[in-house]
């Protein structure tokens, strides 16, 4: 089958310290991928290089092809297009994303001009809809608002409109509900739920928040210090995780019923992009290590139908899913 | 402004309970009616209007304990942390620490009772000086309050430091050499130095990655069951809540909708804004029906008649525009402000 994005031995450096060490990834047709992981792992710079959005001095290895176009290197005209057109993005914080001095209905126009060919009457009518679409009170009225203007929930719908009007086959959004209160949090999650039930838009979902990729996503993959540790179908990642550093972020997180435990919390921090270990990244803060695991990066291995875990010791922990 | 040293350090010595628990837990601060107004401009020429942050809220601290006070942002948590603080003055209501009344913003007595309550803020790096090495910084509150002598802070600096998990050698660094949990762990060791016995923390970990998060969290309790300080930990996040709290209040719009056990109010919360707050929680593996509510948070400059969260409520009635519902106590022992709650309770009573 085609994907229809495949990343491949995607690398990204910054002045000589590797922020990405070796990516690969597939997005298929509609389907939605969630990335987790801490701040700095390369989550966000992973879709970052493969949409040429790094600036210039971050050196961009490996290939990212989108249908049969290959994105690393590409003409800025060909990015641009592509940008906004088949691929759309969302971030985590929409006022700074939407330009404060222009109204919110001309920045959708100005999408559908650049992207479908819009203008006048038709291209307001079309934002409009898209408005509508998006679940924001009083469409028509909020063409003509400002930014400040709207609420938070308010621009993230809006931001969302933005980058439906290109007709997105993937939607890569970025924490996109990290700034926002938790039952607006709800709201927007439910709004990507049912665009992309009804657009067939694959997503990529980029979270810390292992709970919001768990409901969002059929697979997921987790990432650390700028590689992929694990990637499993999103039920058998949180039922049966692989890797030691999955396990940890899982076990990490306060439960909200039964009895209060201390927390299992992983013990140090993510290392250095300049003071990365030689073997396992995740080693030094591993309650599993050996020795072999100081020696070379375990390769991202597949351990059962669909799940792949970066971990010697995956092989004996991983388990066959219970339900096929 | 004498007699400071021994007075504070002997106030210090005293919350040192061996150790948390027990079913009274004495009262450390209780707070009645707190309300405060800013005032707030529509545009640059647009007439003031009185925005009511905090519109009413009592609730109590008790030693060793903690209170986790839930709400989403505007809702009046961080006011109230520092109403309770008295680090701005409320318009209505009062505090009372330790039996004492909060003295004058700013008076003798203020300060020296500053070395007896602290806080610490979401944002590690912003709360420290990043010119000075957090040694140094740990140490200033010894030397503002004369506490110990000046040759003993040395040591001190040392031994709070792995109180909260650093090491002595991590004193000569800056906060930038550090890391986030790292500098937490700092503002941490600062806010101890004086032995508080109350600790206000407001978002303490939502700046923290998870697995950072889970040791500062584990560090809180530990911290609490050694030194028994009452905690308010003001938080958007009802996982973290849960974990370190002993009672939970949730706020809407400047007043408690509900308080109670947390374990009572997470599983089945009685406001309907605790339970679309609840049910807006993702669960990783389970997918179940969540309330969305419709509408965006509200303007506390334009609040509705009646219970506040009205438009917003999936089961408002008529009565609800025109009364707000007072918090007040069920049978079962939780306090809920809602015409509806009440009126449930009184209706199963009467069957």
């Amino acid at each position: 089958m085609e994907a229809l994005v495949r990343i491949a031995g995607l690398g990204v450096s910054f002045d000589g310290a590797a922020a990405l060490r070796g990516i690969d990834l597939a997005v298929q047709r509609g389907e939605a991928v969630g990335l987790v992981g801490e701040s700095g792992c390369g989550k966000s710079v992973t879709w970052l290089a493969a949409l040429g959005l790094l600036p210039g001095r971050a050196r961009v290895t490996g290939s990212v092809r989108l249908g049969g176009q290959e994105l690393i290197g590409a003409p800025a005209a060909m990015l641009d297009r592509v940008r906004g057109g088949r691929i759309g993005m969302i971030f985590q914080d929409p006022a700074s994303s939407l330009n404060p001095v222009h109204r919110i209905g001309r920045q959708i126009v100005e999408a559908l001009r650049l992207h479908r060919g819009l203008a006048g009457a038709a291209a307001r009518a079309e934002a409009k809809r898209l408005l509508d679409q998006v679940g924001m009170p009083d469409a028509a009225r909020r063409l003509d608002a400002y930014p400040h203007e709207l609420s938070g929930g308010q621009n993230q719908r809006a931001m969302i409109a933005m980058a439906l009007a290109g007709q997105p086959e993937l939607l890569v959004a970025d924490e996109p509900t990290t700034a926002l209160d938790v039952t607006i949090q709800a709201q927007i999650l439910e709004l990507l739920q049912a665009i992309r039930r009804e657009a067939g838009m694959a997503l990529v979902l980029i979270s810390h928040d292992l709970g919001v990729v768990a409901e969002q996503c059929e697979r997921v993959a987790v990432m650390y210090a700028g590689r992929i540790v694990e990637e499993a179908p999103a039920a058998q990642l949180f039922a049966a995780p692989a890797h030691p550093y999955t396990q940890g972020l899982l076990h990490a997180l306060p439960p909200i019923d039964g009895p209060r435990r201390k927390l299992a919390s992983i013990p140090g921090g993510v290392p250095e992009p300049w003071a990365m270990p030689p073997g396992c990244a995740f080693a030094p803060r591993c309650p599993h290590r050996i020795a072999a695991c100081d020696a070379t990066a375990p390769a991202l291995e597949e351990r059962a139908p669909g799940h792949s875990a970066a971990c010697l010791l995956a092989a004996r922990t991983v388990q066959e899913p219970a339900f096929a | 402004m004498t007699a400071l040293p021994q007075s504070s350090s002997a106030h210090g010595a005293m919350p040192h309970p061996a150790s948390a628990g027990g079913a009274a837990a004495p009262t450390l601060l209780v707070a009645h009616g707190l309300v405060r107004r800013y005032a707030m401009r529509r545009g640059m020429l647009g007439r003031a209007v009185a925005l009511r942050a905090v519109d009413g809220v009592s609730l109590t601290v008790e030693r060793g304990r903690t209170l986790g006070l839930v709400g989403e942002s505007g809702c009046g948590k961080s006011t109230t942390g520092r109403l309770v603080l008295g680090l701005e003055p409320p318009d209505a209501g009062g505090v009372t620490f330790d039996g004492q009344p909060m003295p004058p913003l700013g008076s003798a007595a203020w300060r020296r009772l500053r070395a007896r309550m602290q806080m610490v803020f979401q944002d590690p790096l912003g709360a420290l000086d990043r010119r000075l090495p957090v040694g140094a910084q740990i140490a200033e509150p010894l030397a503002i309050h004369r506490i110990g002598a000046a040759a003993e802070r040395g040591a001190r600096v040392a031994e709070l430091l792995r109180v909260v998990g650093l090491r002595p050698d991590h004193a000569a660094r800056y906060p930038h050499e550090l890391s986030g949990g790292q500098r937490q762990r700092a503002v941490l060791a600062r806010a101890l130095a004086t032995e508080p016995a109350l600790l206000v923390c407001d978002e303490p970990i939502s700046a923290l990655d998870v697995s950072i998060q889970a040791q500062v969290m584990n560090l809180l309790t530990e911290l609490q069951d050694r030194f028994g300080m009452g905690m308010l930990f003001v938080s958007h996040d009802l996982r973290a809540v849960r974990q370190v709290s002993h009672r939970v209040a949730v706020m809407y719009l400047g007043r408690i909708v509900e308080e109670g056990e947390p374990d009572a109010v997470f599983r089945e919360p009685a406001h309907p804004y605790a339970q679309a707050l609840v049910s807006a929680l993702p669960h990783p593996g389970a997918l179940r029906q969540r309330i969305v509510l419709q509408g965006d948070p509200p303007n506390p400059a334009a609040r509705p008649s009646g219970c506040a969260f009205r438009p917003r409520c999936p089961v408002a009635v008529a009565l609800c525009a025109r009364e707000a519902p007072a918090l007040q106590r069920r049978p079962d022992n939780r306090m809920v402000a809602c015409h509806l709650a009440h009126g449930e309770a009184a209706l199963r009573k009467a069957a």
